[in-house]
Formats: structure tokens, C-alpha cells, sequence
């Protein structure tokens, strides 16, 4: 295996993508082969206004890796479902193109979506028929399914999501819960090369969305691309590789998770015994650090590009005690707050 | 690991995942299948067929009681037959239904068939899975002009079993006086049944089109029903009499050619044409509608 570096190195425009930095739609839509391969979502400019006259999507450039698990997170009416539905081919682009597997939506749409799995704005099936039945009648919808294994199939994914017990009881008498697995399950009728979820852990208790957090590692582990939607961040966050935020209909940032929750402000806390506060902070705004603060034998400051190891080393060789030293970064809620200016959980 | 190894092993795996994208043989008359077996399996469907197979029973059973009163022989359309052959109660059975209930049929049928699935919020998953538009709607087609061929069949064989049970089948004596054997007036009543069943068809593109329209079925299903009521009326119109003829509702009631000794095939054929320019209007205007609609329910 060669350095991760030659990993770094052949994507960096991809890793981070602050607001601002998009290209301008259509600027190279050509498609490089590279991307057809690496790509299992690409956009370029993709914006929808609706004929109300608001702009629910406004200018993306989605960029999902293959084999990622994509967290595309933003507050409730961010335009994450309505850039969702056009990636699926439902609500037709005002302008702005997509790929899907490198093939054009909605164009492709007969060749794509049989290797796509979707949740989409919660699950919906008809409600006088079973769990199975209603499978079924999906399964029966799609022309490139084979039925000779239908029944096995639709077996498998009511296996995979638990509800066996379940599958010939009508969907309008499933809880909340059972009905978001059915609509698993439906995603997971055949072999998916890309999953695209909608909030699919809407409506869980933690134990289930624990399980639908396992089921997206597992999926993705089989090198299954995962896009997942949610506007909870914690509950989707540990199993992303990469993340994309909406704010506003805009793609504030995206990239892979680690370098997201790096990009933060650190601040560094440093407690030295009572009577050195003083010398201690002379030392930190020696070193260039800005906002200084002290509280009793702690000083707070923003640690901006020095590194934490000189702060140790600068205060040791001034020759007082280091009796503590801690640098935080901002959690990517945090970042997320910062970027949009609200919080989760915040429609417009 | 290098980007080129997760690339390579990323494809190795794709490869072995990738289901085929090659349509299955086969594959219309299994979606064909499973929209009947919806349509059909609705217990909303299933009372609604029944409903409307109750009406030549009620009919015959109100005939029968009151055939040695003073109001015997009167009534409408091919009422004053009936006690004299069972046959008759088929097309009066099917006079009764024809200004009302089977356009209430069409409607929640239509309704059901694109408003429905959008206001359940399933027709996104159709989509997703992916079925094509046009072909969804055909099918929508299909089944729907089934379950009303099939509510048609409901009446004229009720209507048969009842009309056999309390006046008996004989010969059947034709408009003009003229006597023809049973079995060749049976074939004549089924030549209506099949005449209504087909004059239903510009109705059922007319639903169609307003099931693209909107995701509340009831409206759908109402907006057809009205557009039946509005033709009737008009048709009553003698002011209105240049446009009759292209009314959607102006031909349903040819059908009683298949009860003249010389049926006028060209009577039956100019019904059919209009039928076939309605299909063929509201068809277009529903495809051209959902195939470029968003879908945002």
C-alpha cells in the first residue's frame, strides 16, 4: 500500500469545499473520467425553484465519493429532500445538471435507479396490504427485477430489518418504527451499489436508530455508497466518511469528516499554579495568541496556527508550572452553528 | 491503501453487487398483473362492485312484487320488457346505471389510479424503483378500463341470473316486433354490454388526466364525475345541438342498435370515433402532464 498521501493528493479539491469556492454551474461539466469512476453522486450547479417562486436548491455541486457513507445534513427545509428528489429523477432541475453512477438523471433514470436503493421523505406504501405484499408490489414494478426470486428476496429484507414477525400484518396497523424499516427493506429489495436515505432514522427510538447506524456500516463495509439525509447530526455522524451541510439551499461546506471537524478554531486551556496567571498569560500573548482571558489559575486563548507543543514548551521555559493543558475544538455542531448561523432543528 | 486500490477493489465488488439492468421478459404483463391484483384486491373496489351489482337486483326484485299492480310496465328505458324476458333487465339495469354510477366508478377509479398513489405518497416510490411514466400510466389505463369492463360484467350477469330467476329467459322480440331465438338475443345483449363498456372509454382518459393534476383523489374523482353531468345536460341543450354530436356522453345510449333487426353498424362505429378522439385528446394531455410533472409528494 502506498502513503495515504497519494490518496490526499489526487483529491483535494474534493476534501474541503468552503462556501464560496464552488464553481460556477456549468463551468466544467465535461465529465473526466476519473470522476465517472470516483463519483458515485456528482452535481454541478444543481438549483430547483419552485413555481411558488422560492429557490429550494440553489446552485449544489454534491460531490459523493464511491464506497462513502455521505451524512448530507442541514435543518428541515434546507432543500436536502428536493436536491434528493432530483438526484432520483422526481422533481426535474430548474437548472443544473446530475450523475448518478456517472450516468446522467433524469435521462438514465431506466438504467440507474434498478442499482439504487431509496428512502425518500419517509416511507409510504399502501396501507391495506401487508409488509410482504407491499414488497412484492414494488418488486413486481420493476422490469429488470427477476421474479423467480422475489419472494426470496423480499424474505431477506424483511430479515434484515427485523420484521419477519411482521410481514403479512397490514402497514396502516405498523408503528412508526416498523414502517421506516419497511421502507428499508424496500431499499434493500436488491443488491444496491448506491443507497440514498432520506431521514431514515425519523421516528426510531435510539435503539433503532443504533441499528440503522449498524446497517449502514454493514452496507457500506459490502462497498455500498451511502448518502444518508438527516437533520440530527449526532445521530448520523459516527458513521460518515464525509459530510456535506446545507443551510438555506446552499452546500455550505463539504468534504471527508476528518478534515470538517479539524477545520474548526481550537482554543487552548491553560492552568498553571495561582500566583503565575499573570506571567503565564504574558507568556500566550507573547506567543501571538489572541483573546487571552484568565479565570482564577486558568487562562483561555484562541490557539489559532501555534501548535500546542509550543505553548507547553514557551511556559516550561519561562520557568513556571504547568499544571494543566487542553485544546478543544469545536464539535462539528458547533461548526455547523458557526456556518449557518442556526442550529439544528431551525426551519426557515 | 492507495486511491487507484479503493477505485479497483471498489469496481471488483460493484461488479459482483451489480444487478442486471436489462429488462426482465415478461416484465409489462407481471406490473399489469400486480395493478390488478391491487385494483381488485381494494375492499373499498370489491364493495363498489358489489354496490353496483345490487342495482339489478333491487330493480328485478321491485318488477317482480309489483308486476300485477297498476304501475306494471311503466318506468323508463326497457323497464316495461323486463317482466316479460329476464334478458330485458340486463339493458334496463344498465340504462339505470349509466347517467350516474358508472361514471362515479370511472371517477374513483381514475382518482385511485395517479391522485391516489401521489397522495399516499407511494407513487415517488414507483418512480424510484424505477417504473417509466409512460408506461405507469398505461398500465394505470389498462387496469382501470378492466375494473370498469368488470363492473359493467358485475350488472349484465346479476342482471341475467335475476332476470332468468323471476321472469324467465324466452325469445327475444326486437324493437321492431321481430322475434329472434334466445340465444342470438343473448349475443345482441352482450353486443351492449361490450357498446357501454366501450363508451366508457373517453371518460376513463378524461379521469386519468385529472388524476395527473393532483394529489387529492377525491377531487380527481369528482372533476369526472361533473364533466359526465355537464355533457348529459348539454346534450339536452336543442340550443347546443350543433355540438352534440361530439359530446362525450351523446352516443352512450346507441347501444339500442344491437336491439334492431338490422343492426347499423355505422350508428355504433360514429359512437366509437367519439370515443376514440376523447381517448385520444385526454390521453395525450394526460401523458404529456405526468411524464414532465414533479413529483413532490
Amino acid at each position: 500500500m502506498t502513503a495515504s498521501g497519494t490518496r490526499s493528493s489526487s483529491v483535494p479539491r474534493d476534501r474541503l469545499r468552503p462556501a464560496g469556492s464552488t464553481e460556477p454551474a456549468g463551468a466544467d461539466v465535461e465529465l473526466d473520467a476519473s470522476d465517472v469512476t470516483a463519483l458515485a453522486v456528482r452535481t454541478e450547479g444543481l438549483t430547483k425553484r419552485f413555481r411558488s417562486g422560492q429557490l429550494a436548491v440553489d446552485g449544489i455541486g454534491l460531490r459523493v465519493p464511491r464506497g462513502s457513507v455521505y451524512g448530507f445534513l442541514g435543518p428541515n427545509g434546507s432543500g436536502k429532500t428536493t436536491t434528493i428528489r432530483m438526484l432520483l429523477g422526481l422533481v426535474r432541475p430548474t437548472s443544473g445538471v446530475a450523475w448518478l453512477l456517472g450516468e446522467p438523471m433524469p435521462d438514465g433514470a431506466g438504467h440507474v435507479l434498478p442499482r439504487v436503493g431509496a428512502l425518500v421523505e419517509g416511507p409510504a406504501f399502501h396501507p391495506y396490504l401487508g409488509g410482504r405484499a407491499n414488497l412484492a408490489r414494488l418488486d413486481a414494478s420493476d422490469a429488470t427485477a427477476d421474479p423467480r426470486t422475489a419472494r426470496r428476496r423480499s424474505d431477506e429484507a424483511l430479515e434484515r430489518v427485523g420484521l419477519t414477525a411482521a410481514a403479512s400484518k397490514p402497514y396502516r396497523q405498523y408503528s412508526l418504527g416498523m414502517k421506516q424499516r419497511l421502507g428499508l427493506a424496500a431499499a434493500l429489495l436488491r443488491p444496491r451499489e448506491l443507497l440514498v436515505l432520506d431521514e431514515p432514522t425519523n421516528g426510531l427510538d435510539p435503539q433503532g436508530t443504533r441499528e440503522v447506524r449498524l446497517l449502514i456500516r454493514e452496507l457500506a463495509d459490502a462497498g455500498t455508497t451511502v448518502l444518508v439525509s438527516s437533520h440530527l447530526l449526532t445521530e448520523i455522524e459516527q458513521v460518515c466518511t464525509h459530510l456535506g451541510i446545507m443551510g438555506r439551499g446552499k452546500l455550505l461546506v463539504q468534504g471527508e469528516r476528518q478534515v470538517l471537524t479539524e477545520r474548526g478554531v481550537a482554543r487552548v486551556t491553560v492552568t498553571t499554579a495561582g500566583e503565575q496567571v499573570g506571567a503565564a498569560a504574558e507568556v500566550l500573548t507573547g506567543l501571538g495568541l489572541a483573546e487571552v482571558l484568565a479565570d482564577g489559575v486558568t487562562l483561555h486563548a484562541l490557539l489559532g496556527a501555534t501548535a500546542p507543543e509550543e505553548v507547553s514548551a514557551a511556559i516550561v521555559n519561562a520557568g513556571l508550572d504547568l499544571v494543566g493543558l487542553q485544546v478543544r475544538r469545536p464539535s462539528l455542531e458547533e461548526l455547523f452553528v458557526e456556518l449557518t448561523g442556526e442550529g439544528f432543528d431551525v426551519a426557515r | 491503501m492507495s486511491h487507484a486500490d479503493v477505485l479497483a477493489d471498489g469496481s471488483a465488488d460493484a461488479a459482483e453487487l451489480r444487478p442486471s439492468s436489462t429488462p426482465v421478459r415478461g416484465a409489462w404483463g407481471r406490473l399489469v398483473r400486480s395493478e390488478l391484483r391491487l385494483v381488485f384486491g381494494r375492499r373499498r373496489n370489491q364493495a363498489l362492485l358489489a354496490g353496483l351489482a345490487a342495482v339489478p337486483l333491487l330493480l328485478g326484485l321491485v318488477l317482480f312484487v309489483t308486476r300485477d299492480s297498476a304501475l306494471a310496465g311503466q318506468g323508463p328505458g326497457f323497464v316495461g320488457r323486463v317482466t316479460g324476458n329476464g334478458l330485458f333487465l340486463v339493458v334496463a339495469a344498465l340504462i339505470m346505471c349509466l347517467p350516474f354510477l358508472l361514471p362515479l366508478t370511472i371517477g374513483i377509479a381514475t382518482g385511485e389510479a395517479i391522485a391516489g398513489e401521489a397522495s399516499s405518497g407511494t407513487l415517488r416510490y414507483l418512480l424510484a424503483v424505477p417504473v417509466s411514466r409512460t408506461r405507469l400510466l398505461a398500465v394505470k389505463a389498462v387496469a382501470t378500463m378492466t375494473f370498469v369492463a368488470a363492473a359493467v360484467l358485475a350488472i349484465g350477469l346479476v342482471a341475467l341470473a335475476v332476470g332468468a330467476a323471476f321472469f324467465g329467459l324466452t325469445d327475444v322480440t326486437l324493437l321492431s316486433g321481430t322475434t329472434i331465438p334466445l340465444a342470438d338475443g343473448v349475443l345482441r345483449v352482450a353486443g351492449v354490454a361490450a357498446y357501454v363498456t366501450l363508451s366508457l372509454t373517453g371518460l376513463v382518459a378524461v379521469g386519468l388526466f385529472f388524476s395527473t393534476l393532483t394529489e387529492v383523489p377525491v377531487g380527481a374523482m369528482a372533476a369526472t364525475v361533473i364533466v359526465a353531468i355537464v355533457s348529459a345536460v348539454l346534450d339536452t341543450l336543442p340550443q347546443l345541438a350543433a355540438i352534440h354530436p361530439a359530446l362525450l356522453t351523446h352516443h352512450w345510449l346507441d347501444f339500442a342498435e344491437f336491439l334492431r333487426v338490422e343492426v347499423d353498424w355505422g350508428v355504433l362505429s360514429s359512437g366509437m370515433a367519439v370515443q376514440a378522439a376523447w381517448v385520444a385528446i385526454f390521453g395525450s394531455l394526460a401523458w404529456s402532464r405526468f411524464v414532465t410533472a414533479d413529483v413532490s409528494s
